[in-house]
């Protein structure tokens, strides 16, 4: 089974969380993606770019108040 | 309320921030506020600099209600919808750096990203020059990015490190309420701590009360929307995505009718209010602000929001910002109505290769 790549965007300022999360569903193409975000912004920019490239978005708030974003294709 | 969250973080939320902002700007204009500058966060808080005594420059020094509500708003916001999420340490000093210089820059230009818009709307023309410049120091900011540039990564902080800006704004508006004079000049009058204009720019303002209510009421939309002048356009080259364009675009074209209706549009180069008509400094003065703007993230209203949500390593660039303007105007950096200051230009120079510097060696560093 293949290990689930993931994207750790937590505690970094705009643009990068998306821009990490674009660059990587760009190499993946398809499979499963994880992406790590603390903030609402980033959760919202990560999401609405993954699902404008066709990928299915889950998310799941984590205890510590950081959010995982799960990008499925 | 979950449905008007819910509402202002779709695509509609930068569009409805964006009218509210460009209808309420001019207004605030018709109600007292200088020429084209119903909101200028540069302009503001280059003014709180000199209400503080950080500048001498008679004309342009008042405790703008605007900037306290900006950031009072935004707390509101982000206390009601659990976002208020104090943190810090994500390179603290070059965002206090980029603050100045991004300063240095708008004050060349006069006027940040918004007031740039809101000067478009006016139909000062010499706004184009500093639109492209913007958009040229955006891009050269997305260069950097796509190479790897990062300030780093902030960590979550104690409460009390969230508070510290909010504080400071409350401060602020207890100083424009009392504004003391308890200093004393050479011949026993009274002068100080706390200056106010009382010709030029500086004197023009909205009635306190209605300006905060309308910082307040930006700053609460604002946080919910993310809206950002700078991202707007980073977003749409970056990341082909433009919601946060349509609402800059909504802000000019909410403040070109309002400013229509209040018979506050002049098209023209010449005779434009707190504007000087030199088109290559205008353009250069936004190179600069553009890239350290997009070097720390976002323009300087969506700082003063992020400020208000917990992000001490913002509010360090709102301190950043409101020093430079000091500088500025000490060191006669800042333009004029007549042109740009003397060492207008040479600040320029100096932040670009600053700024330059920080986009080609600020990484996230490993382990």
């Amino acid at each position: 089974m293949n290990e689930i790549k993931t994207v750790d965007a937590r505690g970094l300022s705009c643009p990068q969380p998306a821009m990490l999360t674009r660059q990587a569903i760009q190499k993946l193409d398809n499979g499963t993606l994880e992406v790590l975000v603390d903030s609402g912004t980033a959760r919202e920019n990560v999401s609405r770019l993954a699902k404008n490239a066709g990928w299915a978005v889950t998310m799941e708030e984590q205890p510590e108040g950081s959010c995982r974003i799960v990008l499925k294709k | 309320m979950s449905s008007i969250s819910r509402f202002l973080t779709s695509r509609w939320g930068p569009i409805i921030t964006g009218i509210v902002v460009g209808v309420l700007a001019p207004v605030l204009v018709k109600l007292g506020n200088p020429g084209n500058m119903g909101v200028c966060v540069v302009c503001f808080n280059r003014d709180i600099a000199g209400a503080l005594g950080l500048h001498r420059a008679g004309v342009v020094q008042y405790i703008r209600p605007e900037i306290i509500g900006f950031v009072l708003g935004a707390l509101i916001a982000a206390l009601l919808f659990r976002e208020f999420k104090p943190r810090t340490g994500s390179a603290p000093l070059v965002r206090f750096l980029l603050g100045m210089f991004a300063t240095f820059g708008a004050l060349v230009f006069l006027g940040c990203p918004w007031r740039a818009y809101l000067r478009l709307a006016g139909g000062d023309w010499n706004a184009i020059f500093g639109i492209l410049g913007l958009i040229a120091g955006i891009g050269l900011g997305i260069a950097f990015l796509r190479s790897g540039y990062s300030l780093g990564r902030s960590r979550p902080a104690p409460k009390a490190v969230g508070w510290v800006m909010p504080a400071i704004m409350v401060m602020l508006l207890v100083l424009l309420i009392v504004a003391p004079q308890f200093g004393r000049d050479a011949g026993g009058n009274p002068i100080g701590p706390i200056f106010f204009s009382t010709t030029g720019p500086g004197s023009q303002h909205a009635p306190l009360l209605i300006a905060l209510v309308v910082g307040v009421f930006i700053g609460f939309l604002a946080q919910r929307s993310r809206f950002c002048t700078v991202g707007a356009v980073r977003d749409a080259i970056l990341l082909r995505d433009s919601r946060l364009l349509y609402g800059v675009l909504a802000l000019l074209v909410a403040a070109f009718v309002t400013n229509v209706i209040l018979g506050q549009f002049h098209p023209g180069f010449e005779k434009q209010p707190i504007a000087h008509t030199d088109g290559w400094w205008n353009f250069g003065g936004m190179v600069l602000a553009g890239l350290a703007f997009t070097l720390a993230g976002g323009c300087p209203g969506r700082q003063l929001f992020l400020a208000g949500e917990g992000d001490a390593d913002s509010g360090l660039f709102v301190i950043g910002m409101i020093v430079g303007a000091g500088f500025a105007h000490s060191y006669s950096t800042a333009s004029s109505a007549a042109g740009p200051g003397v060492f207008g230009p040479f600040a320029v120079i100096v932040g670009m290769i600053v700024c330059v510097v920080l986009g080609f060696t600020m990484r996230e560093s490993k382990g």
